[in-house]
């Protein structure tokens, strides 16, 4: 196997990750046009999440993930009526300030709980070896835990009541509210479920990498690129996104330094911004 | 009568803090959060192990008297920004009298302009870039090696090993590390050694797969670089998880640290090059032996001294002989103190540069490669490689 479909190969499997990071973000700014800067913070418990978890159920760590989107719904739950539901209706401004400030509440409390050292999930799975170039079996469960989670949104949000209901607050909340709904209770789902996908990826982020209290940033960065990627308020969408930025990710690292990366991240992110206001999935997802 | 009571009350807390009290004060701060927390924590403990004991043997004496050492310290965050406000205010604020420099080469360079600007003495360690020193400073005394004696040893090592070796080098785009690899790459040059590939990544890296790729792509056989823990522990840890042929890895600071240890099977192998060991028995002049430095540090910490803990606690020890030698804590007299020193303490030879090209630089340290091995139980075990003549078991050669 030669090294840039390996490469390929490592960078779609974060890029499911990321991209499962970015459909919390995509679902809470879609639906509720809320910019939610607790995103990393939270994506941060859920790797610390899972790293207590295990620590204390050291069974297979992907077998935790449950456990760790159920604590993400109620912790969405409490966000949003503490901080987020008071300032919906005000302008933006609010709402990122709002959010901005439970971010650093939620870093300040983990300073002083974990402080900024580095922790570890220790669990390993077997890769698959093809030549010289091993994936390994965390990268691999990872990438399909990513999937698995986001088509189960999907299904949620195409097929079940409470989801259509979502998708009927996104689209107009007024006339949403006319046919019954209640949107108060919708969004209030919708921002749990954000950031219980945020959680989520947090879990499976920390079965990959070494992590501290301070790692939800760059998380947050690549989110943002994905989210705008793929257009705001398409979940399936920023999957995708997430996972071609892996792709080209791989595809370039071979011919140019890895610390051009960003670079070419945010080069990208403005060109769409620019060639693609409303992303790049605009037409074909719903 | 009253009056004389007044003026009693008024200026006896005066005299006493002035004409009585014998405190030295150092300022130093620690990187308590952020991505240096776990190698300055360790540097920390020395200067406070140093502190703590010479307090409970009395003090320093010079002169004829005897000064308990208090430290000003502050949390710098890893920060450069914090740094630089920091030292302006225990100097302006704490009244330090000297100071010892935060953990890192980046963190020094920068605290060192401040205290330069305010003439106090400033022992550096923890931080090896040699480039500080040829900037024309008066008052910087540096501990460490210097970066360029880092990875000497390992290519001479190499080189008498396996002289057909291919090396790529993965390395933190940080001062301390580019101060060390790049005149290693010049050096595996000039003796002969084939480096195939090198590539630097940005401080705070944790996902390593792309370069992981590229070193296997190159068909490097050894492997080094790294920077300082966070970096190197997850290089070393994904490097194994990628099951990468490499017959030696030598990283830089990590695996210094008791914690390499929680890497289990990724840690064995790894060699880093040391400013100091347990195993190094130097027969000290001054201060404790290695081994007593060791128990002490053990006992109050439950864990076995890094180097970076060695070198914090040898600067308090070289500052203890200069202020002893200038008799008290002239800042011009300890600084000429300082400039004479060439004393082997524990941690090895010290001795300053006093050329004006690079005043402070160390000239007198020097290194030695430890290696990670299993002991028979297999229980993993540092051990003293390189050099030769002072090695506390053979080098493993492959390690996979």
């Amino acid at each position: 196997m030669s090294g840039i479909v390996a490469s390929m190969i490592d960078g779609v499997l974060i890029g499911a990750v990321y991209g499962l990071a970015a459909m919390g973000l995509s679902l809470i700014w879609g639906v509720m046009d809320v910019i939610n800067l607790t995103h990393g913070a939270v994506i941060v418990l859920g790797m610390f999440g899972m790293y207590l978890l295990f620590a204390a159920f050291p069974v297979n760590a992907y077998l935790l993930l449950l456990p760790v989107i159920a604590v993400g719904l109620v912790l969405g739950l409490i966000i949003y009526w503490t901080s987020v539901h008071w300032v919906i209706d005000r302008p933006q401004l609010a709402s990122l300030l709002s959010t901005f400030a439970v971010n650093m509440i939620i870093i300040g409390i983990g300073t002083a709980v974990w402080s900024t050292s580095p922790y570890n999930v220790n669990f390993t799975l077997r890769g698959i070896t093809i030549g010289a170039y091993t994936f390994t079996g965390n990268h691999i469960a990872a990438a399909v835990g990513a999937v698995v989670i986001a088509l189960a949104l999907e299904l949620f949000l195409n097929r079940t009541r409470q989801g259509k209901a979502i998708r009927a607050v996104a689209d107009n909340r007024e006339a949403a509210e006319l046919m019954g709904i209640s949107s108060t209770m919708v969004l209030a789902l919708a921002f749990a479920i954000g950031i219980a996908l945020a959680t989520a990826s947090g879990a499976l982020v920390s079965t990959l990498f070494p992590f501290t209290i301070l790692s939800g940033a760059t998380y947050q960065m690549k989110s943002f690129v994905v989210t705008v990627l793929a257009g705001l308020g398409k979940p399936l969408g920023a999957l995708v996104a997430g996972i071609l930025l892996g792709l080209l990710e791989g595809a370039v690292t071979p011919f140019i330094a890895v610390s051009w990366i960003p670079l070419i991240e945010f080069g990208l992110f403005v060109v769409v911004l620019v060639a693609f206001p409303k992303g790049l999935f605009a037409r074909s997802t719903a | 009568m009253k009056r004389l009571c007044l003026i009693l009350f008024v200026l006896l807390p005066l005299l006493i803090s002035t004409g009585f009290a014998q405190n030295i004060t150092i300022g130093m701060t620690v990187s308590k959060t952020g991505s240096m927390n776990v190698d300055s924590l360790e540097q920390y403990r020395g200067f406070e192990l140093w502190r703590d004991q010479v307090n409970a043997a009395g003090g320093i004496k010079a002169g004829g008297k005897s000064y308990k050492i208090q430290f000003v310290s502050y949390d710098d965050e890893s920060n450069v920004k914090r740094v630089q406000q920091l030292y302006s205010r225990m100097i302006n604020e704490g009244n330090a009298d000297f100071l010892f420099s935060p953990y890192s080469s980046s963190l020094t360079a920068t605290a060192a302009i401040v205290t330069e600007q305010y003439g106090k003495i400033m022992l550096t360690t923890g931080a090896a870039e040699g480039k500080t020193y040829t900037l024309g400073n008066h008052f910087l005394f540096q501990m460490f090696a210097p970066g360029a004696e880092y990875l000497k040893g390992v290519l001479d090592m190499l080189k008498a090993k396996d002289p057909k070796a291919t090396v790529a080098f993965v390395y933190e785009d940080a001062s301390f590390s580019n101060s060390v690899v790049d005149p290693a790459k010049a050096y595996a040059q000039q003796i002969g050694m084939n480096a195939v590939f090198s590539e630097r990544y940005a401080p705070n890296t944790t996902d390593f797969s792309a370069l992981i790729d590229k070193v296997i792509a190159s068909k490097a056989t050894v492997l080094m670089g790294g920077g300082h823990y966070a970096d190197g522990s997850t290089l070393a840890k994904q490097l194994y998880e990628h099951k990468v042929p490499l017959k030696m890895i030598t990283l830089l600071v990590a695996p210094d640290s008791d914690k390499w240890t929680e890497l289990g099977e990724a840690a064995a192998g790894v060699i880093v090059p040391s400013q100091w060991e347990p195993q190094t028995a130097f027969k000290a002049q001054y201060g404790p032996s290695g081994a007593d430095f060791a128990k002490a540090y053990t006992a109050k910490y439950n864990s076995p001294p890094s180097y970076e803990s060695a070198g914090g606690y040898a600067s308090g020890l070289v500052l203890q002989r200069a202020i002893e030698q200038a008799g008290g804590t002239d800042t011009a007299k300890v600084a000429d103190a300082l400039n004479k020193t060439d004393i082997t303490t524990f941690y090895g030879r010290t001795k300053f540069s006093t050329a004006a090209a690079d005043h402070g630089l160390q000239v007198g340290h020097t290194m030695v490669l430890a290696q990670w091995q299993k002991d028979k139980s297999g229980k993993l075990l540092k051990q003293v490689v390189w050099p030769l003549a002072g090695k506390s078991a053979n080098l493993v050669y492959p390690i996979h």
